[in-house]
């Protein structure tokens, strides 16, 4: 059986892990490399670096932080945030990642999205939704949710996967934050309009909540950052509950 | 021992060279048909479409080196695709090693297959150490049907085969490097052929 994914997140600012993160047994809690590989021995099933800085070295830096990751890891990875071109793609995936989350950059030129998967595969091709939910309609927003646009989430998701999207991660920005639970009615419209794996994120305060997503959401892997990296919700708990509560998971 | 990954502009193979090195082997990328000829172990990855990794190959000649390697060799994911008969992803023809075809998944499940999915029937040495219902990473769209030279069979809507042998060659269709220490306990069971 396929195993449904736990994957945690970590935002990325100038090469270093930014907004929280609270590991007794880490040396350095900056360090992204020391605390991939420690999930990744707790049994996480991927994991997602979206990078948040804005400096003009930020290229570089992104780039060395993916090689000293792929040198050191040995599970999947995908590399998030400011990639908007066939040529940051390559690099990227020349340094070692195995999948390239792009957001906005899709959203302004859809095409982009045709041109990477037949050049890279849409394996590779992770398409980020930021949507908020107003006055009933989902809308796609762009930004980390700042801006809005006046495209309906479900139209671009069975646009992106027409135009070769492998995955979709869509993160809803009513719940983001709130520690109240993945958006699962959407997730699980998402899982009926679109073929393609659909990655439930923002929400996640509890173990019950990656149950209800699985289930209810119909999620086939759910993303989550900060219960992960304080420890709230230790990776192999999680597991065990998800289990024992008959949802197959890698352990 | 001389390791080659075949270097064929076909996907990302940084990741197989540093699975490698985190086993104390430092692997070659190449494409020179002679240097290949002599390695000691050859890999034969591949990520992407099955017809324009199928025409790299073509374009150095590579088509014809692979299928008279005598040394073991090991086709990761496209690579282990492209080592059977054939392919329905672009019409392929395949190099013709394994007597088996690589078919789509059907509309009954999500097409890519990504994950880690489970493995069982496991045959050959490649498998030393490695528990049936082991869990490895995957992510494909195609598959190889069952065929008697199938070493590891996996589940996803149908039954079909996720590792293959026949004689000095072997196919994989998940990712050992990127799937964990199982898929690293592969790897050097595979160097230790």
């Amino acid at each position: 059986m396929l195993t449904k994914r736990i994957i945690p997140c970590l935002d990325i600012k100038n090469g270093r892990t930014v907004k929280g993160v609270n590991f007794v047994n880490l040396r350095d809690a900056g360090d992204p490399v020391e605390l991939a590989k420690i999930y990744a021995d707790e049994g996480a099933d991927e994991l997602v670096f979206l990078d948040i800085s804005a400096t003009e070295e930020r290229r570089k830096t992104l780039q060395k932080l993916v090689l000293d990751v792929a040198v050191q890891v040995d599970i999947p990875f995908t590399v998030g945030g400011g990639i908007s071109s066939v040529e940051d793609v390559d690099r990227m995936l020349q340094a070692g990642a195995d999948k390239v989350s792009i957001n906005s950059a899709a959203v302004k030129r859809p095409a982009l999205i045709n041109e990477l998967a037949s050049k890279f595969g849409n394996q590779c091709i992770v398409i980020a939704i930021d949507a908020k939910q107003i006055d009933g309609e989902w809308m796609v927003h762009l930004v980390g949710g700042k801006v809005p646009t006046d495209i309906k989430l479900f139209d671009w998701a069975k646009e992106v996967e027409q135009r070769g999207a492998g995955e979709i991660l869509f993160t809803s920005m009513n719940h983001d934050g709130t520690k109240n639970g993945f958006a699962n009615e959407a997730l699980a419209t998402l899982s009926e309009i679109v073929n393609i794996p659909i990655i439930a994120s923002g929400g996640a305060g509890n173990m019950e909540h990656f149950k209800d997503t699985f289930v209810e959401g119909k999620a086939d892997a759910a993303l989550a950052a900060s219960v992960f990296h304080f420890k709230e919700i230790p990776i192999p708990a999680l597991k065990q509950y998800l289990k024992t509560n008959g949802i197959d998971v890698r352990i | 021992m001389k390791t080659i990954i075949i270097n064929y502009g076909a996907g990302n193979i940084q990741s197989i060279k540093f699975a490698l090195q985190r086993l104390g082997v430092e692997a070659v990328l190449s494409h020179d048909t002679d240097e290949i000829r002599n390695a000691d172990k050859v890999i034969f990855p591949g990520v992407g479409e099955a017809s324009s990794a199928m025409r790299k190959l073509q374009e150095t000649q590579l088509d014809k080196v692979i299928s008279t390697l005598s040394q073991p060799v090991l086709g990761i994911c496209l690579g282990m695709q492209l080592m059977c008969n054939s392919s329905e992803e672009g019409n392929t023809q395949g190099l013709g090693i394994f007597d088996t075809e690589v078919v789509r998944f059907s509309e009954n499940v999500k097409v890519p297959q990504i994950g880690w999915n489970t493995v069982q029937n496991l045959k050959s040495d490649l498998f030393n150490g490695i528990r049936e219902n082991e869990y490895m990473y995957l992510v494909h769209s195609y598959y190889a049907k069952k065929s008697s030279e199938m070493i590891a069979e996996s589940e996803y809507d149908i039954k079909y085969a996720s590792a293959l042998q026949k004689d000095n060659f072997y196919g994989v269709q998940f990712h050992p490097e990127k799937s964990s220490k199982a898929g690293s306990r592969i790897l050097e069971n595979f160097l230790k052929l």
